[in-house]
């Protein structure tokens, strides 16, 4: 009896031991051989919201649907400029009534034929909202959108008006005002077209998206990871030169890091804070820095008068004068920052809209200036200046600290300026969107798509979707509305300059810095890059 | 027996209420949710109030925890904000974090028990005096140092083992995360065992089998173990939950897609639906687990079993 029981024990030693000596093994991250069939494992994170091109809102899920679908118009991945894709045409006279004919050899990877049909059905359904799509205002612009999206209310039709097939390549888009840039803004993964299947069986798609980008969903696990795999029926010129991605979600992205470090992982898309004094050592040049789209700002409630005077703009202008950011964004961020000199994007280029020094000497360090600026507009409204941000993530207290600091030191006082966090991004969010905020607080905006009138309409335009402050200018809502009436581009370009020039004289946001988006990857693969979204361009990385 | 066991499972009806009624108020105190949903923009206020709707958002918190309560009792846990059921993510969750939990039991009793017997033993020995030492480092250290530390080393100096588990996580990958996990309950289980087994050693009965004549095998395993592992198993029993909801950590650090990580992406995106489902499974864990422990004594030691 008792030997019986020995033998167990020892039976289940040599099971753990076997068990121990199994952990050196098991396959690498990559698998799948090398060369052009090459996989690639690559860092993810769980999506938010479920994966449809016209409820997916942050970069997660927008990797995916950038792997996984075309739409009419494709962002260079270098230049970021808008170059026809699906489309054979867009084309107007009028800039409010457009004209799209598409190419006639594209399907979806399931062999369904894409029609003209197949963008209206996805543009209808992103729109309506009966079908609570997170992304439905970008259809805001073509007529009739009120009335199947009301603001309250039941929604009284079920299609745009302004929207209609003509033949199987061909469809029109009729515009509620005049956007002479819209055709730009069509390679937002909004506008995908969607198959059949789609509507058919929503579930069923959910579970498995199909579209007709260079690459197939194998497998999707939920909350864990997906396999991609080349489509080689794919018929657009950007094709993948690699053998697929599989996308593994990393509960911390320090993990991802060491991972990446111990040879397990090919590509980190977000290195971590923490690393970023190691990361030159530990990759050399295999570690990217470029910008992205984005630009974080510090941002006021204009529905409370007292930041509402023509007295308050000079405190802004001061306020944003005693903000160091070349100091800041070298200590705090190790340069993975650029402090910003207007309320665009580096990657917009010359001919996009960004101009450097736009803002001029309000966005220049400058002590003694400042403090003049913020005791001629009469002091810091309530006499102490609160910054509120989200403490959860994103390591938010360093630099809103760091602003302060720099605020104090100028006005010689340690009080003048105090940081204030909130719990949870979703608190904060609802503090900022209920106008709780009487301080400023933290603010940014990543670009839907690399256009001028994207930086400045939707956050500074009254009523605005993302004009939290409230703020409202009759001259900069007029040279806004000038510019998307302008059919050509430079011009248009050149009359927002003129409207961002007003908000240099109003501060209705100080500027603090342009965001970069940073990626390590192994030696395994090759021709690594990030597109102005700050996302990998995966369809160009090569397996060694 | 069954009047006791009876009475105890009727006193956590209560419990269970209670705590989950807790949880749902916590969640609910920090804000609205559905603006986290749309990023740093705000939502256009037709979705958010349709949204709001969908997950039960719009009626008073008192009605919200009723309809959910009865949700709950026909297996309903609702919805994630990502379209998942949160059973489902259960489904997914669960069993990776109680194999993870398991392999730290596991760990806990194995060397615990085994370094306590040994000590207890030898009293002020080296081995003793050493393994004493030990534990005090291992109790002062937090988790995640010896996570990280663990993780650096194996994984990505020596190349042991890999840094972080993958989607399945079999059983091989969960052995260094485990004994991180058990880390610091093991060394309580091994100072617990000790003292114990020190002071039943002078016991009477321990002197009768011994003055028996009983091969020391049998005194130590029979007579002295049983007795001092009564306050052992409730350590280890009351443990079982509290290392299934403490996992967290551990979870993060070694890329387990367990509750603890469901748990912190919950609270992250103030997702009641997922929080409180999970909350509630493991109170349930935990209200179970003192049970079996509770029970357990009864067969350790026969004086209680009326009780």
């Amino acid at each position: 009896m008792r030997g019986a029981t020995q033998a167990r024990w020892a039976a289940c030693a040599v099971a753990v031991a076997l068990a121990a000596t199994a952990c050196g093994g098991g396959d690498g991250g990559g698998g799948g051989g090398g060369g052009a069939d090459g996989i690639v494992s690559s860092s993810w994170g769980d999506p938010q919201n479920p994966l449809e091109p016209a409820n997916t809102n942050e970069v997660q899920g927008g990797k995916v649907l950038d792997m996984v679908f075309r739409g009419l118009v494709r962002y260079d991945p270098k230049t970021g400029e808008a170059k026809n894709e699906i489309a054979q045409s867009i084309t107007s006279k009028d800039s409010q009534n457009f004209t799209v004919k598409i190419k006639d050899n594209w399907t979806f990877s399931n062999g369904e034929k894409i029609t003209a049909k197949s963008f209206v059905d996805a543009w209808n359904y992103g729109a309506a909202l009966e079908n609570n799509q997170k992304n439905a205002y970008f259809f805001g612009y073509i007529d009739g959108y009120d009335k199947v999206h009301p603001d309250s209310g039941d929604a009284s039709a079920d299609t745009l008006s302004g929207l209609k097939a003509v033949d199987d390549t061909t469809f029109t888009v009729k515009l509620s005002q005049k956007f002479s840039t819209w055709p730009d803004t069509l390679g937002y993964a909004a506008f995908a077209p969607l198959p059949k299947a789609f509507y058919d069986d929503h579930d069923a798609w959910l579970s498995k998206p199909v579209g007709n980008g260079p690459y197939t969903i194998e497998s999707y696990d939920k909350g864990s990871s997906m396999s991609l795999r080349r489509w080689d029926g794919y018929p657009g010129a950007d094709k993948a030169q690699n053998g697929g991605i599989d996308l593994k979600v990393y509960t911390d992205n320090n993990t991802a890091y060491t991972d990446l470090t111990a040879g397990n992982l090919d590509l980190v898309d977000d290195i971590p804070a923490s690393q970023l004094k190691n990361v030159q050592a530990d990759l050399g040049d295999r570690y990217i820095n470029t910008p992205a789209g984005i630009i974080q700002t510090l941002a006021f409630p204009f529905y409370d008068k007292k930041w509402d005077t023509p007295d308050a703009a000079k405190v802004r202008q001061g306020l944003s004068k005693a903000i160091n950011r070349a100091q800041i964004t070298d200590q705090i961020f190790r340069k993975t920052r650029t402090p910003a000199t207007d309320w665009t994007s580096p990657v917009l280029g010359k001919d996009g809209g960004f101009k450097k020094g736009l803002c001029g000497s309000p966005c220049e360090y400058d002590k003694a200036g400042a403090k003049k600026l913020i005791e001629e507009g009469g002091g810091i409204p309530g006499g102490q200046l609160k910054i509120s941000y989200n403490a959860d993530t994103g390591s938010h207290k360093e630099w809103v600290d760091a602003v302060c600091n720099s605020i104090n030191n100028v006005m010689g006082d340690n009080k003048a300026c105090v940081g204030a966090p909130v719990g949870t991004f979703a608190d904060f969010r609802s503090q900022v969107s209920n106008q709780k905020l009487t301080g400023a607080w933290r603010a940014g905006w990543q670009m839907d798509y690399p256009l001028i009138q994207n930086f400045l309409q939707p956050t500074y335009y009254t009523d605005a979707s993302s004009n939290d402050g409230k703020w409202s200018n009759e001259e900069f809502d007029g040279l806004v509305d000038k510019a998307n009436a302008e059919t050509d581009k430079a011009k248009a370009v050149s009359t927002f300059q003129d409207a961002e020039k007003v908000l240099a004289e109003q501060m209705p946001a100080i500027p603090l810095w342009y965001q970069n988006g940073s990626a390590g990857y192994s030696d395994r693969i090759s021709g690594v890059s990030l597109n102005p979204f700050s996302v990998p361009v995966y369809n160009e990385i090569k397996v060694k | 027996m069954g009047r006791y066991v009876i009475r105890r499972l009727l006193q956590m009806i209560p419990v269970f209420f209670g705590t989950t009624l807790l949880i749902f108020l916590m969640v609910n105190v920090m804000g609205d949710p559905i603006a986290g949903l749309c990023g740093d923009r705000q939502c256009d206020p037709a979705t958010a109030s349709r949204l709001r709707a969908e997950f039960g958002l719009d009626k008073p918190v008192w009605q919200q925890y009723v309809t959910y309560m009865g949700n709950v009792f026909t297996g309903d846990f609702g919805t994630a904000f990502n379209g998942q059921k949160v059973t489902e993510l259960m489904g997914t969750a669960f069993p990776v974090t109680i194999r993870l939990t398991v392999v730290a039991i596991v760990f806990e009793i194995v060397i615990g028990i085994s370094l306590g017997v040994v000590t207890g033993l030898r009293r002020g020995r080296p081995v003793d005096t050493t393994v004493l030492i030990l534990t005090l480092i291992v109790i002062s250290v937090p988790t995640f140092v010896t996570g990280l530390l663990l993780q650096l080393l194996l994984g990505v100096q020596w190349g042991v083992i890999k840094p972080s588990v993958s989607t399945g996580a079999p059983l091989d990958e969960l052995i260094v995360p485990g004994l991180v996990l058990a880390s610091v309950s093991l060394a309580y289980v091994t100072r617990l065992t000790r003292t114990s087994i020190a002071e039943n050693s002078r016991a009477d009965y321990v002197r009768t089998a011994v003055a028996k004549g009983l091969p020391r095998r049998r005194v130590v395993i029979r007579h002295l173990l049983r007795n001092s592992l009564i306050p052992v198993v409730t350590f280890i029993g009351t443990d079982v939950g509290a290392l299934m909801g403490g996992a967290i950590v551990t979870e993060r650090i070694f890329n387990i897609h367990g509750v603890g990580y469901q748990l912190y992406q919950g609270i992250l995106r103030q997702n009641s639906q997922t929080v409180v489902g999970f909350v509630t499974v493991l109170v349930l864990v935990f209200l179970a687990a003192n049970l079996i422990v509770d029970l357990l004594y009864a067969v350790l030691d026969p004086r209680i079993r009326y009780a």
